[in-house]
């Protein structure tokens, strides 16, 4: 046997790291399941607060899109002495005659004229809603619908009848249409015939009471200027129609006109809610971070418990590169399998929320990627400590100092 | 280095081992021995002569602060740790006091570990562990867990898993310290017979005893050899360092070693 080469020893074949790696996991479960949950809440959270916050988005553009994007309103500035100018008659005429625009709906604020219960409320609890004359066809030109009865049509249109925005109707404490059903409107009854659904794009019909045109010039001493014009072009054109649009308006004063995309200030809350994420996402790596200290506190107990199988493996002749893979592979899984969990758990959690929320159910790869990547990278930093102190210790010392 | 028939598995020489401690202790204070293929070695001397650190060296666990140690050969002096590693992988076998099995594991895997670091595959290792199983008496235990085998069939386990790679030598430290003295004698005879079978075993023991059953013992006392006999009267077979009498007498096959046994 002399002169022999001397053996060599190899890396372990991937099937027998993952046998020694799960070793610990294997005798040692309710100790390994409660440092995984450590990952695991933190992973969750990450995960469950970017899901939520994509998923709040799609929802709300879903939401967007639905409504369309091709809404623009006109409504009257301010003159040159900061007086609130006024749209001509005409305005929405004249819009109607830009070749891309679709439809053309239109409101006139009603001033100094408050909408009551019954008259027996008293005046200054005027609930903040405002009275507006409405042409007839407003509700599809704005993305919403009857939630009850139905709208101005050009009978009702002349009669005191009016309809109430969705918030309207709430503050009045209306939530149903029957017949004689009526309020106290500048100072006289008027019917109410239909209920709105909430109109996301135009806030602004939510808490309002619409009666026709007419009717307010009639009954209410409107002087029928529009105030607010609701503009549907072709989505292609939005921005040429936009850039016409206030000379249209008011061809004498273009500048006395605003010009706005309702759908704009949407998208632009959706990115709003997203900026709210560091917040929880820093309680997450927090989370995480405490994690981590739990894995590395698991594997230092776990090298000092285990010197007798340390000491065992090195006599069947493991090499220092063996031990220290096996510990350091032991505290990835134990990481990654916690990575995994929180993985589960906070696309669930995303999965329940947005579907109460009917929203569309969006897990970022970046969400998931990134908690079980942080699972690896925690995994392996906290373990390379302890993986190293096991690979340090002589095998005589593991195997006799019990 | 005197004379040998049989092949030297290991060589002991002069060698020393002093722990770094205040004040410095002297474990062994040159020791010298070979250890012949196939031979049944006892290694006999009360606590604190210095059979543990000697095992640490035969089994290439630890260096020697003086001397050589070689395996099959090789000198431990010019090996990194990495290829002493892969030495205890392929060529050595332990057997411990405590049988230092894994309980989760069943009796196979158990001993199919024996050969997890010498880069043998799975299907192989559990094949060769079957075989080591029958060897030891347990062929048909294998998928019983450690929990669920007496302490005389646990040791046996630990035997197989020594033997599993076909090893050069095995080391049995104190291998019947934990079991009644049947179940001791039971693990004895077993390790006659895998001596008869060929293998080279070297067993650590304090009992005076145990050490008299076999065929060659060697006396440690104060971490000097005092004492390398044969019971069977002659020269041990490989041995060097205070040889007593002739020339070890030529070793035929294994099947007649019988007669070295003597109660």
């Amino acid at each position: 046997m002399t002169g022999k080469a001397s053996p060599s020893a190899g890396a372990l074949a991937p099937g027998d790291l993952w046998r020694v790696a799960v070793v610990g996991l294997r005798t040692r479960k309710l100790r390994a399941g409660l440092s995984a949950l450590g990952i695991a809440i933190g992973v969750a959270a990450i995960v469950a607060v970017l899901g939520l916050s994509s998923s709040s988005e799609a929802g709300l553009l879903a939401e967007i899109n639905r409504l369309g994007t091709n809404l623009l309103t006109v409504t009257n500035g301010e003159s040159l002495f900061g007086q609130p100018a006024e749209l001509p008659v005409a305005a929405p005429g004249m819009i109607g005659r830009i070749g891309p625009v679709t439809e053309v709906q239109y409101t006139g604020a009603v001033g100094n004229v408050n909408v009551y219960r019954s008259p027996l409320v008293p005046s200054i609890d005027t609930n903040a809603l405002s009275v507006a004359a409405s042409s007839l066809a407003l509700p599809s030109d704005v993305g919403t619908s009857l939630a009850s009865g139905r709208y101005l049509n050009p009978a009702t249109a002349t009669e005191p009848v009016a309809v109430l925005g969705a918030a309207a109707a709430q503050r009045l404490g209306i939530d149903r249409v029957f017949p004689g059903e009526r309020i106290w409107l500048g100072n006289m009854w008027f019917y109410v015939t239909g209920i709105l659904n909430p109109a996301p794009l135009t806030p602004e019909i939510d808490s309002s009471v619409l009666v026709g045109f007419p009717a307010a010039e009639t009954y209410l001493g409107f002087d029928g200027h529009p105030s607010e014009i609701y503009v549907r072009a072709a989505t292609s054109e939005v921005d040429a129609v936009d850039a016409v649009l206030g000379a249209t308006a008011n061809p004498e004063a273009p500048n006395q006109v605003n010009v706005s995309q309702p759908s704009s200030a949407l998208v632009a809350e959706a990115d709003a809610q997203a900026a709210l994420n560091g917040l929880f996402l820093g309680l997450g790596g927090v989370a995480l971070l405490v994690g981590a200290v739990g894995v590395a506190n698991i594997m230092v107990i776990s090298v000092l418990e285990r010197r007798s199988e340390i000491g065992l493996r090195r006599a069947l002749g493991a090499t220092k590169s063996h031990i220290r893979t096996q510990f350091l592979a032991e505290a990835v899984l134990l990481s990654l399998l916690g990575g995994a969990t929180g993985v589960v758990l906070g696309t669930v959690s995303t999965a329940v929320y947005a579907s109460t929320k009917r929203w569309t159910i969006v897990v970022p790869p970046l969400a998931w990627g990134g908690g079980l990547g942080a699972a690896l990278v925690i995994g392996a930093v906290a373990g390379l400590l302890p993986a190293l102190r096991a690979a340090r210790l002589s095998p005589t010392e593991a195997l006799w100092s019990i | 280095m005197s004379a040998t028939v049989a092949t030297p598995v290991l060589e002991v020489q002069s060698v020393t081992k002093t722990y770094p401690s205040e004040p410095p202790v002297e474990a062994l204070r040159g020791v010298s021995f070979v250890v012949g293929e196939g031979e049944l070695v006892a290694i006999v001397g009360p606590s604190g002569s210095g059979k543990t650190t000697l095992l640490h060296l035969m089994g290439t666990l630890d260096r020697p602060t003086t001397g050589s140690v070689r395996v099959t050969g090789l000198d431990v002096a010019d090996m990194s740790d990495r290829e002493l590693s892969a030495l205890r992988a392929t060529r050595i076998g332990f057997v411990f006091q405590q049988f230092f099995l894994a309980e989760h594991e069943r009796a196979l895997d158990n001993v199919a570990d024996g050969l997890l670091y010498a880069g043998v595959a799975l299907a192989e290792r559990r094949d060769a562990a079957a075989a080591a199983l029958t060897r030891v008496g347990l062929g048909h235990r294998g998928s019983a867990r450690p929990t669920q085998l007496s302490g005389g069939e646990r040791q046996r386990v630990a035997i197989a898993r020594a033997l599993v790679g076909r090893p050069a030598i095995v080391l049995a430290d104190e291998p019947t310290g934990n079991l009644d003295s049947a179940n001791s004698q039971a693990i004895l005879s077993l390790l006659e017979e895998l001596h008869d079978g060929g293998a080279t075993i070297v067993v650590i023991t304090h009992e005076r005893a145990i050490a008299d059953r076999l065929p060659r013992q060697v006396q440690v006392l104060d971490g000097r050899v005092v004492e390398d006999r044969s019971s069977a009267g002659g020269p041990p077979a490989g041995a060097a360092g205070p040889v007593r009498g002739a020339p070890a007498p030529p070793r035929g096959a294994d099947g007649d070693r019988g007669d070295a046994v003597t109660g």
